[in-house]
């Protein structure tokens, strides 16, 4: 009876679908870098993942308020603390009419977890995956995973029998000589297919008449250019010539604002930027100070600090789109707490009476390193800092360069004083405490703690929460975490990003923290606005 | 002749090879495309493994040779941004790039060689001194703000040309072209004359002081004497004399207006080769680094080579066998 129903509305959804054409709905939209690959385990870049799962679903998805809800699983129980039982929507197909099984789901696990995937961070803790029966599977993680719900919303179900067919069961090898069918070609089951892809020039996706679900928005069809140049993406869309822009240039949004066809929304990122300092060397490397470390001393981090003007970096090289924080993650992250949300005042004579107080009357020399492409103003952000911290006596030298090589470095800890800015990609505070927090071990925990900070009672706490199943607990454990991270001045926090997207008039979206435009929110109204 | 084709064959070589040895010395420096490929959440084995994987751990006369095997076989590898083989890649991109840098040049050729002529016969009129300053706007504006300042004015402002992209194109057996439709040819346009001003004013310039230091030679001042007409004078003699420096400059001009067709094709987001390599550049995709720079190589060598024989359809002397020049 109920498989009737769902037929029936699936029929109904169909037809409508079927019938949109009549009205296409184009989104033309533009930002500077373009999709690398349909194959959605081969490159693990946030930008492709994002175009992956209009094609591709996972298990679970988040909805407009990051809650996971359900997408290709209808529902799912925790058998034991680490046996996880999902059941699978019945009546779902690939787009090339495959129907989706258990099977596929295994399948896709496995190939996600496979030697060459790019993707198998989003399994961590997962040892396996296992078919129940047609529609259940059940998930066998190696411990407690209070985050794996989280991790599953980019974990894209593939179907088996495609990649068997064409010969994509294996991740693609980067030192082949050839590419593989899934780099441009895509089967999922999401709500649009791919129609045609060429490299740098465009995308086109058009909705999928057989998708099981139903569709928020009334995009149609998606056009999709990179354009790189900066000032290019701004005209396109003064022109007329795309509909919506993900990353326009601050330095344009006044114009953009001026302009009547267009329109700026502006939302929270889940990032927040701050200053790390090597705290674990016996002396700094790019510095005049030896035979010892000046920033494993509290009252020097505190001073450095207190040198920031937070709110003149906000509103001169930011134009307010910033908002200032001492808090280790945003808002929008699970765990997010308001008390440990604390930064000292700015106040350039206490920073100097700190400095003093520690041994340092008269300054020291230091290397800042900084990338200049990656978060919004970063070398001008840092170009600042040089000259506030110039004000308390440091004289601070700054190495500003591409993203690229900049990562390179400050990851092989080759660096005294860093910037850096982290998303949490499963707006759970857990995965920032392990990567940024935790004391380098080697084998992932602290892997991006490039100042190697180190704290027992800290990854005391961060060891707990990854198992600890009682939610109540858990929260209470990560707030802990997070006022020990202010108390420590861990890091130097600056702020939260604010991400303008920019659009014309007559379009409709709802901006999402994670910076990823969810095109099946989207509204393309009639408009005689546009030209 | 062949002796001389063949060593020109040979330099060529040997200046690819040494393009590569430097390119891939500097490869150390441009960053690490696995932390790119990964993510932010990858273990570090997992970076251990894709760096061995990608032969990135060996020194770089080690990938240097396997580099050098590989190509000597017809291999450029997989690109690491958009997994596809980088030869097949690049051939996607040359109709894109040659239109538009062929299209710069016949630009520049047409309307700065007679600008040119002109401005040297009569170097005291207005429209001479006009296009003289306007010229030197040309040699002094950075390209991408000729690119900017176009788009504003004819794509957002006046709405009458595509600010972006090659408009529709159509293929004709793997050579895709934007010269047959209507769209195409609008968006060639604004980066025709990007890419083309600065060497149409160059070439303006050029000719314009060529031809006043003909002039005034003897020979002219002879043909004068003779009474051949004005036509014959200027474009029989002058014109003819100008022209080698003129071909020198344009040819090795052709190799930078294709060679640093990059900006223009970044500010037009022009899918030619030039945005392939700055693409490549921002995500340290090597095999596509490599076989860019060799390629561009390639096209100096082969335009310094053409540039060399017509030395010889054009200036006579050249083809002179000289026998007596041992006796100096």
């Amino acid at each position: 009876m109920r498989s009737l129903s769902n037929l029936c509305v699936a029929a109904a959804v169909g037809t409508l679908l079927v019938a949109a054409p009549i009205h296409a709905k184009t989104l033309r939209w533009a930002s500077q870098g373009d999709v690398l690959t349909f194959d959605p385990y081969a490159q693990n870049e946030s930008f492709n993942n994002t175009f992956n799962s209009y094609v591709y679903e996972a298990l679970v998805q988040y909805d407009k308020k990051f809650e996971v809800v359900p997408q290709l699983a209808t529902k799912w129980e925790q058998l034991s603390p680490t046996q996880w039982r999902f059941h699978l929507r019945p009546d779902v197909k690939f787009q090339e009419g495959e129907p989706l099984t258990a099977d596929d789901v295994v399948f896709s696990i496995n190939r996600q977890n496979s030697k060459r995937s790019m993707t198998k961070a989003y399994l961590a803790g997962v040892a396996e995956a296992k078919k129940v029966d047609d529609l259940t599977v059940d998930i066998l993680t190696s411990g407690p995973a209070p985050v794996l719900l989280r991790q599953l919303t980019d974990v894209r179900i593939m179907s088996k029998a495609w990649c068997e067919k064409h010969n994509v069961v294996e991740v693609q090898d980067y030192l082949a000589k050839e590419e593989t069918y899934a780099v441009g070609h895509a089967n999922g089951t999401g709500p649009y297919v791919l129609k045609s892809r060429e490299p740098d020039v465009k995308t086109v996706l058009e909705a999928n008449p057989h998708w099981w679900g139903k569709m928020d928005g009334n995009v149609t069809e998606i056009v999709y250019t990179p354009i790189k140049s900066a000032a290019t993406r701004t005209a396109a869309l003064l022109s007329g010539e795309i509909d919506f822009v993900l990353d326009p240039p601050l330095q344009d949004l006044p114009k953009l604002k001026s302009d009547p066809n267009i329109k700026v929304i502006e939302g929270q990122e889940n990032r927040t930027i701050f200053i790390g300092m090597d705290q674990k060397s016996d002396e700094l490397k790019y510095s005049n100070v030896k035979g010892k470390n000046p920033f494993k001393d509290r009252r020097v981090r505190e001073a450095l600090y207190s040198g920031i003007d937070i709110e003149t970096i906000k509103r001169t090289l930011m134009r307010g789109l910033s908002i200032p924080t001492g808090e280790l993650i945003t808002p929008q992250v699970y765990g997010y707490y308001a008390a440990a949300n604390k930064r000292p005042a700015y106040d350039v004579n206490k920073a100097k009476a700190l400095l003093k107080e520690a041994g340092y009357p008269n300054g020291f020399e230091v290397t800042l390193d900084c990338p200049n492409d990656r978060y919004i103003n970063d070398a001008l952000i840092c170009q600042a800092l040089t000259s506030m911290w110039a004000k308390i006596g440091l004289k601070v030298n700054l190495d500003a360069m591409p993203k690229a090589q900049y990562f390179a470095k400050i990851n092989k800890r080759d660096t005294s004083l860093y910037m850096l800015g982290w998303a949490v990609a499963t707006f759970d505070a857990q995965d920032a405490f392990l990567s940024l927090v935790h004391t380098p071990d080697g084998k992932g925990a602290g892997e991006y703690n490039d100042g190697a900070y180190s704290n027992p009672k800290m990854d005391a706490l961060i060891d707990a929460m990854k198992s600890e199943a009682d939610v109540k607990k858990r929260l209470d454990m990560i707030h802990e975490a997070l006022m020990l991270h202010t108390q420590d001045i861990a890091h130097l926090m600056l702020h939260q990003q604010i991400i303008p997207w920019a659009m014309r008039k007559n379009i409709t979206v709802t901006h999402s923290a994670d910076n990823r435009l969810r095109v099946w929110w989207v509204h393309v109204n009639d408009a005689s606005a546009r030209q | 002749m062949p002796a001389f084709i063949l060593q020109r064959f040979v330099q060529a070589i040997v200046v690819m090879l040494v393009v590569a040895l430097v390119a891939f010395s500097l490869f150390q420096y441009v960053g690490d495309p696995v932390q790119l490929m990964l993510g932010q959440f990858a273990t570090p084995d997992d970076r251990i493994r894709l760096t061995h994987d990608l032969g990135l751990d060996q020194p770089f006369y080690v990938q240097f040779y396997h580099f050098i095997v590989n190509a000597v076989h017809g291999q450029f590898g997989v690109s690491l941004r958009i997994g596809k083989p980088v030869s097949v890649l690049l051939a996607q991109r040359i109709p894109a790039t040659l239109e538009l840098s062929i299209s710069a040049a016949i630009l520049a050729l047409v309307v700065g060689i007679p600008a040119g002529v002109y401005a040297g016969l009569r170097p005291n009129s207005w429209p001479a001194r006009t296009a003289l300053s306007l010229s030197l706007l040309g040699v002094s504006l950075p390209t991408f703000l000729i690119g900017i300042l176009l788009i504003l004015i004819f794509a957002v402002k006046l709405g009458l040309l595509p600010a972006f992209g090659r408009g529709e194109v159509v293929s004709l057996g793997g050579w895709t072209t934007g010269l047959l439709t209507r769209s195409g040819l609008r968006s060639l346009i604004l980066p025709t004359i990007t890419l083309g001003l600065f060497q149409l004013t160059l070439i303006m310039r050029l000719v314009r002081s060529e031809m006043l230091e003909v002039l005034r030679t003897d020979y002219i001042k002879f043909a004068r004497a003779r009474g051949l007409s004005e036509r014959a004078i200027n474009f029989g003699h002058a014109l003819k004399n100008t022209l080698v420096p003129v071909i020198t400059i344009t040819g090795l001009q052709l190799g930078s207006i294709i060679a640093f067709s990059i900006i223009t094709e970044q500010v037009f987001q022009w899918p030619g080769m030039g945005l392939l390599f700055i693409q490549a550049v921002s995500y340290v995709d090597i095999p596509v680094m490599a076989a860019y720079l060799c390629l561009i190589a390639l096209v100096f060598v082969t335009i310094n080579l053409i540039v060399d024989l017509l030395y010889y359809v054009v200036d006579p002397r050249l083809r002179i066998d000289r026998p007596g020049a041992a006796g100096h």
